[in-house]
């Protein structure tokens, strides 16, 4: 029994060898509607939104971010319980389907921009990097717009 | 099993039930009962608080009487749901237009140790200009809190800083100070809009 598991470990793990998955971070996954909104100086945590898309037939997961604007860049989950209490927490890896989107937007999933390092200015624009899990990475640019804007028209 | 043994199990089977029940009744609807959030909020004749505006100017429930009001907990440090509401709020206003001109518009911080008059009066300037900003001492805020029936909670976050957990919703209240109805976070505006029209429009009945 035990060597017939071996068989088949070793089996599957030549299958998954064989194979050559699109790395993410080429034409496979596309991130639209960047936004941010301004921060008052850098005391306070940044926020921006964008949908992740992947047009590929891997599936990707989004593992962390990365950008010199902030030194604790995380993806976070907004939830709203049924007495209306709402409250925030990290969102953890991100899988996302072939074919299938990921929305960070206003009041559900957004990229939380701890320990700012400079002020969010209205009007500028900074790099904000995606990895991945199987080392692909792709890099935002993403425009500032006023505290009030809720969403990427503004 | 003996006959004896089966009849001993199914009585504590049932005890067992009964006591669960009886529990149950107790934490629900009995006199253990907790004061639940999610109840209505008082009316603002009944509550009792002392805070100061953005401008430093001291307030309280007895301010909001005579017109009708819109009141939202937050704070400032909140990166996506007080902004998000306080642009909602705005979008309301905005569309309303005139109609709203004399309505109280508060939000009253969760979080006063970060949140002074000074950081109220800025973050709410980026607002729609009817945007009150309250804050004051922790007991007051918890006073207010209990009025509204709102919750909240300080929760640490890595690298010893601290977020807040907070009723999101949007309370409404008529010119007399009697609750009318809530928004919930986010809820649309085409259900949102008319509940702002129903709070004014009980002002005018009572008016008449």
């Amino acid at each position: 029994m035990k060597t017939a598991i071996y068989g088949l470990m070793a089996v599957l793990m030549f299958a998954s060898g064989a194979a050559t998955p699109a790395i993410a971070g080429s034409d496979d996954v596309v991130v639209e509607d960047a936004w941010a909104r301004a921060s008052i100086g850098v005391n306070r945590p940044g926020a921006a939104y964008m949908t992740v898309r992947n047009t590929g037939d891997e599936t990707f997961t989004l593992t962390g971010l990365r950008t010199d604007l902030a030194m604790m860049p995380d993806i976070h989950q907004t939830s709203t319980n049924a007495e209306g209490v709402s409250s925030m927490a990290p969102a953890g890896e991100i899988e996302i389907a072939p074919g299938e989107s990921v929305s960070l937007e206003p009041g559900g999933l957004h990229a939380m921009l701890m320990r700012l390092q400079r002020p969010m200015a209205e009007g500028e624009r900074f790099s904000l990097t995606l990895d991945f899990s199987d080392g692909g990475e792709i890099v935002v640019e993403v425009p500032i717009l006023g505290i009030a804007a809720r969403g990427p028209e503004g | 099993m003996t006959r004896r043994t089966a009849l001993k199990y199914a009585f504590a089977v049932i005890a067992a039930i009964a006591l669960t029940l009886v529990v149950g009744w107790w934490q629900v609807d009995g006199p253990g009962a907790s004061e639940k959030a999610g109840l209505r909020p008082v009316a603002l004749s009944e509550m009792e608080f002392r805070l100061s505006d953005h401008e430093g100017d001291e307030v309280g429930p007895e301010t909001l009487i005579g017109s009708p009001t819109i009141v939202f907990f937050g704070f400032t440090y909140c990166p996506d749901v007080c902004p998000t509401t306080l642009s909602d709020i705005s979008g309301w206003l905005d569309d309303l237009g005139e109609e709203v001109e004399g309505m109280n518009v508060v939000f009253i911080t969760v979080d006063p140790e970060r949140d002074t008059v000074e950081a109220m009066a800025e973050y709410v300037s980026y607002f729609h200009p009817s945007i009150r900003g309250w804050t004051g001492p922790e007991v007051e805020i918890a006073r207010a809190a209990q009025g509204f029936r709102a919750r909240y909670e300080r929760v640490p976050t890595d690298g010893g800083d601290y977020t807040m957990n907070h009723t999101a919703s949007v309370f409404l209240f008529d010119a007399q100070g009697q609750f009318t109805t809530m928004i919930d976070f986010h809820e649309p505006r085409e259900f949102a809009v008319p509940k702002i029209q129903r709070a004014l429009n009980k002002e005018t009945e009572g008016a008449r």
